[in-house]
């Protein structure tokens, strides 16, 4: 593969030899001043083209699905390669409204906010009084918690989908909602607990001496100190219920009632829609903006938000 | 001791956990319970069995092809994801120019390669995996078509289509969606490292390669290690799931002659396809096994003495 050096710009172009041709192995020598600083610039040209490579590799996918989302269908399939011969916004339109994509939007905004609000909320409340407060079964109690995280969802769900039925959940938002909620627990419960531990005490106990009630010390002292550590696991719950593809599935099959993702697999899929591939590239492109848009402007705190159970 | 303190607990406790129970632990346990019936998941009834679904799984050939499958994942993808992070990361910390005074940088813009790199991971994995569906499509898709402008029209792969290849494509893209969140990760243990180690190494006039394996991995391990652990579950779970699910449809789901049939797709064919309850949730118990064992295994090679720095 050939590097380009248009293609990502604000990155410049490395050494004299610019970003390609071959790469000079450096032959074993006794080190010198000299050897190691062309070892270095050596090392740089190379370093440069593979990274650029793989750039070019991440964006293009991205940029071919935006570029593709304007064209005619016709050219679609006869050029996939070439540009638009013009924006054909019509495309983005007729996703919107025809292809219901609207509608997914919609019913993705209500169960993701319903249950982002409801896994911070409990997992929080549980969190807070696993780490400060000592009572039998609390370590019990927490590695329940943190062992769903090692569980393949897929297991559950068969069984899961059946106590739905029964409770009539199946295919309703709020039941989703509270699914959704009841799967984020684990990593939240986990990284909250953690968190709250680094909190110090003293600021709590002052505010119970003053004679706060612990739900009012929570909700009015520690809740508020603990918000970089809700922001972090904030953002890890909004992208992954965001992006949530499993449960939807298998939970909330009714058509009116799909989310996004599941909608736009059944764009591809269904008969009705057959042939609009312009539209359906329109609505994929729609689909990726809003967090694309969204990593762009917080990029510093996605990057910290889905990282931070990692490093620990 | 504190006044109402055990109220407060309880109060806090409830609602958290009974949603958790309800919905987690409880079909957790009840799916043990299930794959020794003869449950259909369609009517109330059914009998116990015994162990007859886990006699009748070792006896089923597609479930043995798609543990295949999902061992496979289980250890291709760790090692190349991680691999493949490993050495980005090097690079964007360690592989620049020397500039004046420091013994170690990081190429030049390393924190704009970082930026890009981390875009897939935001991505629903829906929406990568139907992207990808369109670029491996034989007759019109980026990829062939892409072939076919620098020249190599002559190779024009069946991509998905292809049972030998079916498996290679859907790994790629799970290759390709969650390598940058390891580079970030990575960077971020990389960085934490004294400067001072790399400068001793230098000055006693070791390659950046041999820096690489004695100092950087080394003190890296444990994140690398539970990295590995990450990908692995990844691979064995929800997202192998969705990307076969999606992308490899075929007439029977999991591509052509069930090249990339895995675990959890089957246990979902099984349960919400064919009516057999209680035979899918044995083999979500094989996945959990499959799983559990997966992490023992890495956490037994992995296991070191911690570098302390």
């Amino acid at each position: 593969m050939k590097t380009t050096d248009t293609a990502t710009p604000g990155v410049e172009t490395p050494g004299p030899s610019g970003g390609s041709g071959p790469v000079v192995t450096k032959t074993a020598a006794p080190t010198s001043r000299k050897e190691s600083k062309s070892e270095g610039a050596v090392l740089n040209v190379f370093s440069h083209g593979v990274l650029i490579i793989w750039a070019i590799m991440v964006v293009m996918p991205l940029l071919w699905a935006v570029m593709t989302s304007f064209k005619t269908d016709r050219a679609i399939f006869t050029s996939p390669w070439s540009l638009p011969d013009g924006l054909h916004f019509e495309n983005w339109s007729r996703a919107w409204s025809q292809a219901h994509m609207s509608d997914y939007f919609m019913n993705t905004i209500v169960v993701v906010g319903g249950s982002l609000v409801g896994t911070l909320l409990l997992g929080s409340m549980a969190a807070y009084v696993l780490a400060r407060f000592d009572f039998p079964g609390n370590r019990f109690i927490y590695f329940l918690f943190i062992g769903g995280m090692s569980f393949p969802i897929i297991l559950a769900l068969v069984p899961l989908f059946y106590v739905m039925q029964n409770l009539a959940l199946l295919n309703t938002p709020h039941g989703l909602i509270l699914v959704y909620i009841a799967y984020s627990l684990p990593f939240t419960v986990f990284f909250l607990t953690a968190f709250f531990r680094t909190l110090p005490s003293s600021v709590a106990e002052a505010a119970f001496v003053d004679g706060a009630s612990h739900t009012r010390t929570f909700f009015q002292v520690m809740l508020p100190m603990a918000r970089p550590g809700l922001i972090s696991v904030g953002i890890f719950n909004f992208l992954g219920q965001w992006n949530q593809y499993l449960l939807p599935t298998v939970l909330n099959t009714e058509q009116d009632q799909k989310v996004l993702s599941q909608g736009l697999v059944q764009l591809a899929t269904s008969q009705g829609y057959k042939g609009d591939w312009s539209g359906l590239f329109a609505g994929l492109v729609m689909a990726m903006l809003p967090v694309l848009a969204a990593y762009i402007i917080f990029q510093r705190q996605v990057v910290a938000g889905l990282t931070a159970g990692a490093v620990k | 001791m504190q006044h109402g303190k055990y109220r407060f607990i309880v109060g806090f406790l409830a609602a958290p956990l009974a949603l958790y129970a309800l919905f987690v632990i409880w079909p957790f346990i009840q799916s043990i319970y299930y794959s020794l019936t003869d449950w259909s998941g369609l009517s109330p009834e059914f009998g116990f069995v015994g162990f007859d679904n886990y006699s009748r799984m070792l006896d089923d050939e597609i479930f043995w092809k798609s543990l295949q499958h999902s061992l496979t994942l289980a250890v291709v993808l760790p090692l190349v994801t991680v691999g493949l992070a490993l050495f980005f990361a090097f690079m964007l910390n360690v592989g620049g120019r020397r500039r004046r005074g420091a013994a170690i940088a990081g190429v030049r813009g390393s924190a704009f390669y970082k930026i890009v790199y981390f875009f897939p991971q935001v991505l629903s994995i829906a929406i990568v995996a139907l992207l990808f569906q369109f670029a491996y499509n034989p007759n019109s898709g980026a990829i062939n078509s892409a072939l076919k402008l620098v020249g190599l029209g002559s190779i024009q792969p069946d991509w998905l289509g292809d049972p030998d290849l079916a498996l290679i494509c859907v790994m790629a893209v799970l290759v390709w969606s969650t390598v940058g969140f390891f580079v970030v990760l990575f960077s971020a243990g990389m960085a934490s490292i004294p400067r001072d180690f790399y400068e001793a190494a230098l000055l006693d006039g070791a390659s950046r390669f041999t820096t690489f394996f004695k100092i950087t991995l080394p003190l890296l391990w444990d994140t690398v290690q539970s990295g590995w652990i990450y990908m692995g579950i990844l691979a064995l779970g929800a997202e192998s799931f969705a990307v076969v699910q999606i992308m490899t449809v075929g007439p029977n789901g999991g591509g052509p002659d069930y090249s990339t049939v895995v675990l959890p797709l089957y246990v979902y064919q099984k349960a919400f396809r064919d009516g057999q309850a209680a035979y899918a949730t044995t083999i979500g118990v094989a996945l959990l096994l499959v799983t559990l064992a997966f992490a023992a295994v890495v956490m037994k090679l992995g296991r070191r003495e911690r570098l302390e720095f």
